[in-house]
């Protein structure tokens, strides 16, 4: 009897509640000013392959290129930020994310990030089924409607929301599908979509209880 | 910037045709300095009637280069950082071997005895050119309209010396309407009675024809726009018309201008032979299964179209963007906002400039990390 009986090696199960906020404490960075870019730059490990929806001007992608070496593309729609993101090095295609995905291959990504979209694209569950399909993990960053400025704004003004977060007068909003945190929640059960990741912030603190009352943004990591 | 073209002779060039052309000259024009690991090339493709001056000021003819506003020092192609070449196409009639060019053969010019060419054709001998340069991968290949078919062309046929290419108002196969534009051309040269089967060397050149020919060329590169605010109804030298077929408008005395000074400067037989090259372009070989015809490649790509180009409209470049993607292929697009119709890449180069300037670097970049 000369060997010796090791435990047999097994992967941790992925359950996203249990998985410790390591790099996130209760104050977050920033980087290019932006608390949610901060988070998202955490969740992306060096060398990814990472495509960004409605990628503005490539700013984010500019950073995770310079330093996490990743592999990137972005889509975005209007061609003055388009321009600029491919004089900055980026490979930007000018397109509409609503459509623009249609000629990827499956999985060819490891992470596909929509980064304060999703409340305006015109169909957000065709997008984010498409996300799913095109790359192993979605990152969907977005502002929560159920923030209690925008409750309290619609109670006592009667008119529609406008907040910090929200500050478009209704009819010159680029925001069209307005979510709030337990939305999406709902949204990822219905589609069977694992969630890995949740972190809400409001400003530039994470918010560890009443979430859907007191974040103002909120960043998921989500698969399939 | 002085510059001088330069030649180089080739003992033979095999074509798509079947046939040998021997021997072949080319010329061509080289801007900036090619460096020690020779990782700076940038191969300039030009459209259908440029030539190999691209840039700065011809020594022989005191003129400045077809893309000058792109290529020099700290310009988008930067000769400051990239060695640029551009030579002319073969078939063409400014120092490289084409109808116009004498047949050792018989002692006289080609004429229509010259061989049919394609765009494979014109970039196997571009080819020959950068190995003869010395040069074992070029940084980019660049050029609009004509020159972006051999830009894409160039990715697909020689996939392991191309590290970006960027195809500029282009298109993965020439369409109806393009083909039809050029019957039109060469019909017009064709029955001009000086065309004579192509056998007017040292003769009256066929001229009504080929500047009729350019005339409707020109047309296809403006745009409404662009010919609304360069002519409008203006009169030309007159108060009211004329009533009569001599000039009234402004915009037949450009076009006649433009086809007469073209006659100057180009061969009605290389009209004939360069646009057959491009109606019978088809990266898909007549398939159409584009994915697949651009599955060799192995570029980094950057498209650019105009949203005024109606000859080569940007749903054409945005068909080779979808290929490239389903492929995962590294690829930017951008339609570039201007009323300068097709003709824009060449004279509504700001925003343009700046794409490529930002592409072309972080290629480089690219290439020296690896």
């Amino acid at each position: 009897m000369g060997t010796t009986l090791t435990k047999p090696q097994t992967a941790k199960p992925e359950t996203p509640a249990a998985e410790p906020q390591r790099h996130l404490g209760p104050f977050v960075r920033q980087i290019l000013g932006r608390s949610d870019y901060a988070i998202i730059s955490e969740l992306i490990p060096p060398g990814s392959r990472v495509l960004d929806l409605g990628c503005g001007d490539g700013e984010l992608l500019e950073w995770l290129i310079e330093h996490k070496n990743v592999i990137a593309r972005g889509i975005e729609i209007d061609s003055a930020k388009v321009q600029r993101a491919i004089a900055r090095g980026v490979s930007v295609f000018q397109g509409d994310i609503d459509e623009g995905l249609t000629d990827y291959p499956d999985q060819v990504f490891d992470y596909v990030i929509l980064s304060q979209t999703l409340q305006e694209t015109r169909r957000p569950l065709k997008v984010l089924r498409e996300m799913l399909r095109v790359g192993r993990h979605g990152i969907v960053a977005f502002p929560n409607f159920g923030h209690w400025s925008v409750r309290l704004s619609h109670l006592f003004s009667g008119r529609a929301p406008r907040t910090k977060l929200f500050p478009h007068a209704w009819y010159d909003s680029p925001n069209i599908h307005f979510l709030t945190i337990k939305d999406f929640e709902d949204l990822c059960k219905q589609e069977g979509w694992t969630i890995e990741r949740r972190i809400c912030l409001a400003g530039n603190h994470t918010v560890p209880l009443l979430a859907n009352l007191l974040a103002e943004v909120a960043v998921f990591m989500i698969r399939k | 910037m002085i510059v001088e073209t330069k030649f180089v002779r080739f003992d033979s060039l095999e074509l798509d045709c079947g046939a040998t052309l021997s021997p072949v000259d080319v010329a061509y024009e080289t801007y900036g300095e090619l460096n020690k690991d020779k990782t700076n090339a940038v191969l300039i493709l030009h459209a259908f009637t440029g030539d190999a001056h691209a840039a700065g000021i011809s020594k022989e003819t005191g003129k400045l280069g077809w893309w000058d506003s792109m290529i020099g020092p700290g310009k988008a192609f930067d000769t400051n950082k990239y060695f640029v070449i551009c030579s002319n196409v073969l078939g063409g009639c400014a120092g490289t071997t084409g109808p116009s060019s004498i047949n050792p053969k018989t002692g006289r010019p080609y004429a229509m005895s010259f061989p049919v060419i394609t765009i494979r054709d014109m970039v196997r001998l571009q080819k020959k050119l950068i190995d003869y340069l010395g040069i074992p991968r070029l940084l980019a290949v660049a050029g609009g309209s004509m020159g972006a078919m051999q830009a894409l062309q160039w990715a697909v046929d020689y996939p392991d010396m191309v590290a970006a290419a960027i195809p500029i108002a282009g298109t993965w196969r020439h369409s109806a309407q393009q083909i039809a534009f050029n019957e039109v051309g060469r019909q017009a040269i064709m029955s001009d009675p000086d065309w004579d089967g192509g056998n007017y060397y040292g003769k009256r050149p066929p001229a009504r024809g080929l500047a009729v020919a350019r005339m409707i060329g020109h047309i296809t590169y403006m745009s409404d726009e662009s010919m609304r605010e360069k002519f409008g109804r203006r009169l030309r030298n007159k108060d009211k018309p004329g009533f009569d077929f001599s000039i009234d408008f402004e915009v037949e005395s450009y076009l006649r201008y433009r086809g007469s000074k073209f006659v100057d400067r180009f061969d009605a037989n290389s009209y004939l032979y360069i646009t057959k090259a491009m109606d019978y372009f088809d990266i898909s070989e007549g398939t159409g299964r584009l994915v697949e015809a651009l599955e060799p490649t192995k570029a980094r790509f950057l498209l650019i179209s105009f949203t005024s180009d109606w000859l080569y409209p940007s749903y054409q470049s945005q068909e080779i963007v979808r290929a490239l993607q389903a492929l995962n292929r590294d690829v930017a697009y951008c339609e570039l906002t201007s009323n300068y119709g097709h003709d824009a890449f060449l004279v509504d180069v700001a925003e343009q400039a700046e794409l490529v300037r930002g592409f072309l670097a972080s290629t480089y970049k690219q290439i020296q990390r690896s």
